[in-house]
């Protein structure tokens, strides 16, 4: 190539020296965002993160992300009810992201393969006792064994699980997942010993020299009330309808079932009749549907089964296979008032569903722990008014699920680890909140959720088989790439694209990007077409 | 090989012989039978590989040929008047960029009134273009002048204006040694551009200059024409070697030595002028002709050293600067800087007018007896003009007056 | 939906420019950390310059189709001026400026040079603003067009001459407000019935293929070029390009006012071969034009002291006219 032309012929990309990050007066940041499921899950999942994972088709990595804070993925899957998705940003697009399907096919991957997650090989040759192997002391005997302290689960009755066991059906929870998941946490070297009822607290921790430990025991009375009735009424109450499904022998209910309450328990109830039997199983409640604590889902599944709903109905009086029903009606508050008006409805029996309570005798000997309505009290960590003493799950105040309780034994874990080595536990600061209106939806693409299949009807009402289905691989992995991975960066390149001065670099997968701030104009047009709302504008100093 | 033959369809065989890689067409008289001659050329396959592409204007004309030279290809073009004038922002451009085109312009009067034929008027007002301009005498000139402006185009890397009268030229029938293809192959070598839209070696090429280097720019195009005139007569003395005749150059003196008045004259008035100086100097009259054959750049050292020694130099232009008057003659007067000598600037043969050898012995007698004002229009209808001058005072809104003189000369009919 | 389709699925495949999950063949060009970037940094465009964004998509995807071997020809105007001031270029392809006009006829010179040479590898690219391309340079262009030069021609419309401060051209649409078409008077802005299409102009060419396209619309952009790279002769290809000076917009906003323009109808995209249109871009999310104009400062007299609603009702029946007569409104999704 000859000399070029003076001026007017120019050797290509000269304009490099020309560094356009001098007009900038903001430039723009890569920034984390809480996920509203993440924010709304008990457990504490990172659950963008662990739906990262699986959008790539990368199971075991999704599944080791949910297990840093969930050791019941199969479970959870089966049993949450995921207020995740009730939150999740996608509802405004479309519908939720089917967070817990993709959880259940994670924890049910887990099982078919065999993951596994190992406990440090130095211990702390620190030892804690947990009293309960329900969802709270199961979870915090995981946690407390990845944190490389030794474990003790003392359990009353005779196989662990707790209410898992004890209280779902197994339509909802198939005994060989919860026997799975148990068996895997127990693999860690955790010691359980069934059939071990805890009466002293103190003294069962000065036995076992057990320097913490986490009272688990769950609410596993049914709370009665007085039903004025005759010798031949058949009462019994749903904690022990659904604990004796795991006994020797069904018990004998009848043809028609009357479930007294509104709650969840009584959805299992009344369906856990209809398999048993009952050609008429009534949920009588006394107020309306939209007041019912039970979750829709549940509401729902129970309806297809044939389980009729009585609203503003209480029980007066049971005698003979037949009950005398009042009406009632809401007043302004929305507190139902008798009417005066009255009933007749067969019940050959009746099934109490109206709340549990724990049973707290083992507390004697710790006068410093303080019970409030039944319920023990603790602070922040979850420590009682005891040291070194901790309690979760549903004997303290919080929301009686399954959820919850594992949140708890994580919470708990942490705690008696500073405990342990005599400093305290300060979770991160959180992230803002990755709000919708940070999102920019345009770029997700129209994507409905897929639904779980679910059990032929026929064989709903005749057998304790699983009612919902998992997701197939594929149908799991569209859900996982539903998700819009709010406030999170997820490798779209949109920001990499969308810059007309080629100021951001992509380092390369799972890296990210750079912001070149020597061409950066700072025009904002990667934080405005970023889809998940994982940059923002920052004024230069 | 000397053949009877148009002097159009002699500069369209040359052209071809030059193997021009892209021709842009646009039609416009007197040009239009050099490119239909090049169309039926490269369309018989006589000439390729060439492109001919038939353009919607002459601006189109021209930017075509930049974009092909700006590709490496040996570009090529015609046109004449208000075509040259239509693609004006283009030459700049193209002359600007620094690039190698080759056009014939086939000159002719620019209107209005629109007039078709022969003067110097479209050519003359891109003098400033930055185009080199060589105007042929005759169309043996105007066919040798094509292989010689191609080899300066693209030694210099600048466009070369090849000019020749319209009709008087293009449309003359005669004898004329055509080129060989031969011969032009071993005096044109094939193009090797300085610079190329490659993108094994990409540049940007025409960039916006500002205060900073623009006068350079402009003193660097001004010193490319200035080396041209070292490579005119160069290549003009190559010419010769090979094809064994003398054609272009600079300057092309006749009879000038002992001449005390010299006519310095522009393209094909030329051979009247020597007629006019050989019966003159048969009368004994000290007198003798120049023709500038490079207008662009023009040549002040040549001019200069053949007008020094005359007492009266005339300029016969067929062209006219409203307002001023002779434009050759302006040139011509740099040349002369410092030196007395009587000048006269006539202006002749506008829009087609004859020039005859009767007007020019009583234009050159009344020179030389000091008859002539310092601006002569030859042989001009004064009674006329006169006239509508006069209704141009009376009143002030006359109308046209192209159509007041048609009035006037259909009135004297 | 098929299982294969299901597990297609990736999120923002199909909008945005790439995807971490996607093989390299379905990636966009402009997600490839190894593009051409035709238009590097450290150029002079405002900030959010949609042409400076479209010229990069564009070429980039050029590039790509054709090997590198592309040839860029420029009309005077913004890309030109901001790319190239003397003693700095930020283009990396080779690229010719000539004039303000004639870029077609330049670009065609190009070509024809290269078909001389035998070097049909080595494609063609004209581009220009609207101004010099519906306007100045439309001569040129439409004798490209009819002789069916090998050039594909680009013009990034951002409905006004910028370059000189924003002065209405004929792509200018009705009511905006330019330096020339001032908001005073009787009809405020830019007059109703006034401005050509020059796509459909292109179309009545019957040239091989005519497309729009958007900034907003990546993806379809390049498929665009990238269509229009596999054919020969007269291409063109229209592209809107917002202009945050000019429209008076946020320098944030550039994306997604071109998308708004899309989807309120106002901008039809759409595909043409030998003049007939061959597919359209269906509006996924339909928003009233006052959508597009409101956060235009070009339009706020259609806005303040109160609102015109009579001439917003006039836009809006010319973006319902073009849904109509592209069929622009997707068919109802099924539930």
């Amino acid at each position: 190539m000859k000399e070029k032309p003076f001026a007017i012929t120019l050797d290509v990309g000269s304009s490099l020296a020309n560094r356009t990050g001098a007009w900038r007066t903001e430039r723009p940041e890569y920034v984390h965002r809480l996920p509203p499921c993440n924010q709304a899950c008990p457990a504490g999942e990172n659950i963008q993160q662990w739906l990262f994972h699986a959008e790539s088709g990368d199971y075991e990595s999704a599944w080791r992300q949910l297990m840093r804070d969930n050791p019941l993925p199969a479970v959870m899957g089966r049993v949450c009810y995921h207020p995740c998705e009730t939150a999740c940003n996608r509802v405004q697009v479309d519908n939720a992201v089917g967070i817990n399907a993709v959880e259940r096919f994670l924890g049910d991957e887990a099982i078919k393969r065999g993951w596994r997650v190992d406990a440090p090989r130095v211990s702390s040759r620190k030892h804690v006792l947990v009293v309960g192997s329900g969802p709270a002391g199961l979870s915090a005997a995981y946690h407390l064994r990845c944190l490389g302290h030794e474990v003790t689960i003392h359990e009353a009755q005779e196989r662990p699980g707790g209410m898992m066991r004890y209280g779902i059906p197994r339509y909802r929870l198939p005994r060989e997942v919860l026997d799975a998941e148990i068996d895997r946490i127990l693999a860690m070297g955790v010691t359980l010993n069934c059939g071990t009822r805890v009466d002293d607290v103190p003294a069962a921790r000065e036995h076992g020299g057990f320097d913490a430990v986490f009272l688990a025991v769950g609410a596993g009375i049914g709370r009665r009330t007085y039903i004025p009735a005759g010798d031949s009424a058949h009462i019994l109450d749903a904690v022990a309808l659904l604990g004796s499904m795991e006994g020797e022998g069904p018990p004998l209910l009848g043809r028609t079932v009357a479930v007294y309450g509104g709650g969840n328990t009584a959805m299992d109830a009344a369906r856990t009749a209809r398999r048993l039997g009952a050609t008429d199983a009534v949920v009588v409640y006394r107020r309306t549907r939209d007041r019912m604590p039970a979750h829709d889902e549940e509401v729902e599944e129970a309806l297809e089964e044939g389980v009729r709903l009585k609203w503003l109905s209480t029980i007066k009086h049971a005698d003979g296979g037949r009950l005398t029903i009042e009406r009632m009606r809401l007043d302004e508050t929305g507190f139902p008032q008798p009417t005066g008006e009255f009933e007749e409805l067969d019940a050959d029996t009746v099934v109490l569903a109206l709340g549990q309570d724990s049973d707290l005798t083992l507390l004697k000997g710790l006068p410093e722990l303080t019970v409030d309505r039944g319920v023990v009290q603790v602070a922040d960590g979850l420590m009682t008014g005891h040291p070194g003493i901790f309690a979760g799950g549903d004997m303290v105040p919080a929301e009686r699920t399954v959820t919850v309780a594992v949140g708890h034994g994580k919470r708990a874990a942490r705690h008696i680890d500073a405990y342990l080595r005599g400093t305290s536990y300060e979770p991160g600061a959180k992230h803002a909140p990755a709000a919708f209106d940070r999102l920019n939806t345009w770029y997700y693409s129209d994507a409905p959720a897929s639904v779980r299949p679910r059990l032929e009807l026929a064989r709903r009402v005749s057998t304790f088989d699983e009612v919902v289905q998992g997701l197939d691989e594929s149908t799991a992995l569209f859900e996982a790439r539903r998700c819009m991975s709010c406030g999170n960066c997820f490798e779209c390149d949109n920001c990499y694209g969308v810059c007309p001065d080629n100021a951001i670099t992509k380092l390369g997968p799972g890296k990210g990007f750079a912001i070149d701030l020597d061409y950066c104009k700072g025009c904002g047009l990667c934080v405005a077409e970023c889809p998940s709302g994982s940059m923002e504008m920052v004024p230069e100093e | 090989m000397l053949k009877q033959t148009e002097g159009s369809r002699a500069v369209a065989e040359t052209v071809a012989y030059c193997r021009p890689e892209v021709i842009a067409a646009y039609p416009i008289s007197p040009q239009t039978h050099i490119v239909e001659e090049l169309s039926r050329l490269v369309k018989s396959g006589a000439l390729k590989p060439c492109e001919y592409v038939n353009v919607e204007s002459e601006f189109a004309a021209m930017s075509l040929c930049i974009g092909a030279s700006a590709a490496g290809a040996r570009a090529y073009t015609a046109t004449a008047s208000q075509g040259l004038l239509y693609m004006v922002e283009a030459l700049y451009n193209a002359s600007g960029l620094g690039l190698p085109i080759v056009m014939t312009v086939a000159n002719r009067a620019i209107g209005a009134p629109i007039n078709i034929w022969n003067d110097h008027s479209d050519a003359m007002s891109q003098r400033d273009s930055g185009w080199i301009q060589l105007y042929a005498r005759d169309n043996q000139e105007a066919a040798d002048l094509h292989p010689q402006a191609f080899r300066l185009a693209e030694e210099l890397s600048l466009p070369v204006m090849v000019c020749m009268d319209g009709f008087v030229l293009t449309h003359a029938w005669e004898r004329i040694e055509v080129p060989e293809q031969r011969q032009v192959d071993a005096f044109l070598p094939p193009y090797e551009p300085r610079q190329v839209l490659d993108p094994d070696e990409p540049v940007s090429i025409g960039a916006m200059v500002g205060p900073e280097a623009f006068t350079e720019v402009r003193y660097l195009a001004h010193a490319k024409q200035m080396q041209a005139l070292e490579a005119i007569p160069r290549v003009a003395e190559d010419f010769r070697r090979v094809f064994g005749r003398a054609s272009g150059g600079l300057v092309q003196p006749y009879l000038c030595e002992d001449a005390e008045t010299i006519v310095v004259a522009l393209g094909s008035v030329l051979g009247t002028i020597c007629d006019v100086v050989d019966e003159m100097r048969g009368r004994g009259v000290r007198i003798g002709a120049l023709g500038i054959t490079s207008f662009r750049p023009f040549p002040l050292d040549a001019v200069r050293k053949v007008l020094g020694g005359a007492r009266q130099v005339v300029v016969l232009e067929r062209a006219l600067a409203v307002g001023i008057g002779g434009i050759v003659s302006a040139n011509v007067r740099t040349a002369l800087s410092g030196i007395q000598l009587d000048g006269r600037t006539v202006i002749a043969g506008l829009g087609g007018r004859a020039i005859t050898k009767a007007s020019l012995h009583r234009l050159f007698d009344d020179a030389i007896a000091g008859r002539l004002e310092p601006l002569t229009f030859l042989d001009l209808d004064t009674g006329l003009v006169e006239r509508e001058l006069a209704r141009m005072a009376r009143t002030r809104r006359s109308g046209p007056s192209a159509e007041n003189i048609l009035r006037d000369v259909g009135s004297n009919r | 939906m098929s299982a294969a389709q299901q597990v297609n699925f990736y999120q923002v495949g199909t909008f945005a420019a790439g995807n971490r999950l996607l093989g390299p063949e379905l990636q966009s060009d402009q997600s490839d950390p190894a593009r051409a970037n035709a238009l590097t940094s450290g150029h002079r465009a405002c900030q959010g310059c949609g042409e400076a964004l479209g010229a990069r998509y564009v070429l980039d995807a050029a590039q790509r189709a054709a090997g590198g071997k592309v040839i860029a020809v420029n009309a005077t105007g913004c890309l030109e001026v901001f790319s190239t001031p003397y003693p700095e270029t930020s283009w990396q392809l080779p690229w010719l400026h000539s004039l303000f006009g004639n870029a077609p006829a330049v670009a065609a010179g190009v070509a024809a040079a290269l078909r001389a040479k035998g070097r049909t590898d080595v494609r063609v690219v004209g581009q220009g603003g609207d101004g010099g391309s519906v306007d100045i340079g439309f001569g040129c262009l439409s004798g490209m067009f009819e002789r069916g030069d090998d050039v594909l021609y680009v013009c990034y419309d951002n409905e006004a001459y910028m370059n000189t401060g924003v002065q209405r051209s004929g792509a200018t649409p009705p009511a905006a407000r330019t330096a020339t078409t001032q908001a005073v008077g009787e009809e405020p802005g830019a007059a109703f019935g006034q401005g050509k299409s020059l796509p459909l102009i292109a179309m009545a060419h019957e040239i091989p293929y005519v497309a729009t396209a958007t900034v907003a619309g990546l993806r379809d952009l390049e498929a665009k070029v990238h269509r229009a790279m596999g054919m020969r002769g007269a291409r063109y290809l229209h592209v809107l390009v917002p202009c945050p000076l000019g429209w008076g917009t946020a320098s944030c906003d550039t994306v997604r006012i071109a998308r708004l323009a899309e989807q309120s109808g106002l901008f039809p995209v759409f595909e043409a071969e030998h003049g007939e249109v061959t597919d359209v871009t269906p509006i996924r999310r339909r928003v009233p034009v006052e959508e597009y104009l409101r956060p235009q400062k070009r339009y706020a007299h259609l806005f303040e002291p109160e609102p015109h609603t009579d001439v917003i009702a006039r836009i809006q029946r010319t973006a319902d006219r073009n849904i109509a007569r592209f069929g622009l409104q997707a068919e109802e999704a099924v539930p």
